[in-house]
């Protein structure tokens, strides 16, 4: 697939929050692109900045003690970083919408699931009252909630965790983004109702054309959704490459590892799993050279000497990693 | 794989049955039915060998792991454990039954005490047991941190100095503590990074082989079921609809749910993924107080048809060891 227009460039984005410790890099120089209708993911370990950078681009990063800066976010041409609180309110949740891991919690719990999703319709779109609780109730029966008319009345609570992630992915298409960002919004999910929502988010990207980007950390819904794939590990962006290339080609010593390390549903005999040994590193004054070395199961004396930077491995694969990993690819 | 078919049945769990009585008002409490966490089962679980038990959430797998351990006392049916029934016994005698058997839990920052440092949470069990003391125990602690894999200056800190993996290292070393011969693992991998993950999983086995430990392994991730089962059972609304040996139930399923499950399992291979068929399942699972008449599958069964919703099937061994509730098995 070739994608011609590009919806959303990040360059050398920088989230770092200020706390009495010192200064957190969540997000360290990262850039990257999204086009039309594309499906991108995003991977990486619990604290590596998956979900700091995504909120940085929504501009939901609280400061202080958060510190955004970029040289640039630019999306349909316009440089987010440059709008005020006004203009930006436009931009969330009408043009780039975003699903969470729980819709419990960003769900109002005092306020019908009608009048949540209408409330954006209105406040976007300018829609009048009964128009946007008909545009409502169209929303719900496109996402698949069985008796949408009588639904449009009810709390979130009245709803199951499935239905209710449903009700959110309502809300964010209500208004026609161009960009969805589904932030592990089916981590907290059984597997036969996560198939149910990734089923859903997939009919629906074919018929609006919206770009997706999933940030999660379960390969298996990256192996079978998306095109591209970024891979973050302590704030860093450490490769980047289509889907294939990153499974069957990976080019850095961290996504090896991870691949390594995962049991798989469709393995043969009983083989020892390959665990990445160690822990995540601090992110408060975390050094310049590459922030896997200790954990690195490839790493050559390169690595403790040269400050990794971005190299390209073939036509769209990007990787940080000093070593050649070709002898460890599979065809 | 083991040859598990001759050893000894060190578990034996008949009919187990757990109902969580609902009253409506706090004062005048009125019995308005139970949810049916657990509604009988059957299984058995052989020394060396590690049972999976997976199924979604609400299915009441958590649930029969604690009746196993008496820690929810079963409303009806049988837990032998090497020939005792653990239901007949009171708490007094149970406590020392549970030297024998002990629990690993998914959060370990929430089972151990915040003021304790990792030193005095593992003595706790030494004490209460009675199996060591003075420098005997101190020298236990440290043999039982070595063989976690956590440094021994760790007796010193407290849980919140910890990282998930190593909490749930001391989790398992807590457990192993007083020597068990079988331990019930409920979700022990299911917090963690997969690069974690996979640490845990392999210290899991290690231990087995060093120590011939035996496992009831709680999981809702099938992959990592697979990885680390001999056998494993698949949970529906608090009933086995199926139960076999790892190889036969992930490559030949044969219940409909099992199947359905199974395909719902993204794969980390985008050429498998791309040619993957998946039974996507309709609607939501019931409620375990108003579970379907008949098979508890046939409202969301694509196979099922009248006999389904009036007739319960039976748990039947349709080849050896693989047993299905299913009326087409």
């Amino acid at each position: 697939m070739s994608f011609k227009t590009s919806l959303l460039q990040v360059k050398k984005l920088k989230t770092h929050f200020h706390t009495q410790d010192g200064v957190v890099k969540a997000v360290d120089g990262i850039s990257f692109d999204i086009y039309e209708g594309q499906t991108i993911g995003v991977v990486g370990e619990s604290g590596s900045g998956k979900s700091v950078s995504a909120l940085s681009i929504m501009g939901l990063i609280p400061s202080p003690p958060g510190k955004v800066s970029a040289e640039g976010i630019i999306f349909e041409g316009q440089d987010l970083l440059g709008l005020n609180d006004n203009q930006m309110r436009g931009v969330r949740g009408g043009k780039i919408a975003m699903i969470f891991q729980d819709p419990m919690t960003s769900l109002n719990p005092v306020l019908k699931v009608g009048w949540q999703i209408a409330e954006s319709l209105r406040i976007h779109l300018g829609m009048s009252s009964s128009k946007a609780r008909r545009r409502a109730i169209e929303l719900l029966k496109m996402v698949g909630i069985p008796l949408a008319e009588d639904r449009v009345d009810d709390f979130p609570h009245q709803f199951s965790g499935g239905m209710r992630q449903r009700v959110m992915i309502a809300i964010a298409l209500s208004c026609g983004p161009r960009l969805l960002i589904a932030d592990e919004a089916t981590t907290a999910l059984d597997v036969t109702i996560q198939a149910q929502i990734i089923d859903l988010v997939n009919r629906l990207q074919r018929e609006t054309g919206t770009a997706v980007m999933w940030i999660t950390h379960d390969l298996g819904i990256i192996a079978g959704l998306c095109d591209r794939v970024n891979v973050m590990y302590a704030g860093r962006l450490v490769e980047s490459a289509s889907v294939e290339d990153i499974f069957y080609r990976p080019a850095h010593g961290y996504t090896l590892g991870l691949l390594r390390s995962i049991p798989r549903l469709d393995e043969d005999q009983k083989t020892r799993l390959v665990p990445i040994e160690g822990t995540p590193p601090d992110l408060i004054g975390i050094s310049a050279l590459c922030p896997f070395l200790p954990r690195c199961q490839v790493a050559k004396e390169v690595c403790a000497t040269q400050i990794p930077e971005v190299r390209r491995v073939a036509e769209g694969h990007n990787t940080t990693c000093l070593v050649d990993l070709r002898s460890y690819w599979r065809e | 794989m083991k040859p598990l078919g001759d050893s000894e049945v060190i578990l034996q769990v008949e009919e187990l049955k757990v109902h969580f009585a609902l009253s409506k008002t706090f004062f005048f409490s009125k019995y308005l039915g139970a949810i049916r966490a657990v509604d009988g089962l059957s299984f058995v679980i052989r020394r060396g060998e590690t049972m999976g038990l997976v199924g979604e959430s609400g299915c009441g797998k958590s649930t029969t792991g604690q009746a196993i351990l008496q820690l929810y006392r079963p409303t009806a049916g049988r837990v032998k454990f090497q020939g005792v029934d653990l239901t007949q016994l009171n708490d007094r005698k149970m406590r020392i039954m549970r030297r024998k058997m002990q629990m690993i839990f998914q959060d370990n920052y929430a089972s151990l005490n915040p003021r304790m440092t990792i030193g005095e949470s593992l003595s706790e069990p030494l004490g209460v047991h009675q199996l060591a003391t003075g420098k005997q125990k101190v020298k236990r602690i440290r043999e039982l941190l070595e063989m976690v894999g956590i440094p021994p200056y760790f007796v010193q800190r407290y849980p919140h100095e910890l990282s998930g993996g190593q909490l749930q290292r001391i989790g398992i070393a807590r457990a192993l503590a007083v020597e068990p011969e079988f331990i019930v693992c409920d979700e022990p991998v299911s917090a963690l990074d997969v690069s974690i993950q996979a640490q845990i999983i392999n210290l899991l086995e290690d231990l087995q082989n060093k120590l011939g430990l035996t496992y009831l392994f709680i999981s809702h991730d099938l992959s990592v079921v697979r990885h680390i089962s001999d056998r494993v059972a698949v949970m529906y609304l608090g009933k086995i609809v199926e139960l076999a040996n790892r190889t036969d139930l992930y490559k030949r399923p044969i219940h409909p749910y099992t199947k359905a499950l199974l395909s719902a399992v993204p794969i980390p291979d985008p050429k498998v993924e791309k040619l993957r068929e998946r039974i996507l399942l309709t609607g939501d699972v019931p409620s375990p107080a108003k579970p379907p008449s008949g098979c508890r599958f046939w409202t969301r069964c694509q196979n099922s048809t009248s006999i389904c919703s009036q007739n319960e099937p039976e748990f039947k061994e349709i080849e050896e060891d693989h047993w299905v509730c299913c009326h087409f098995a």
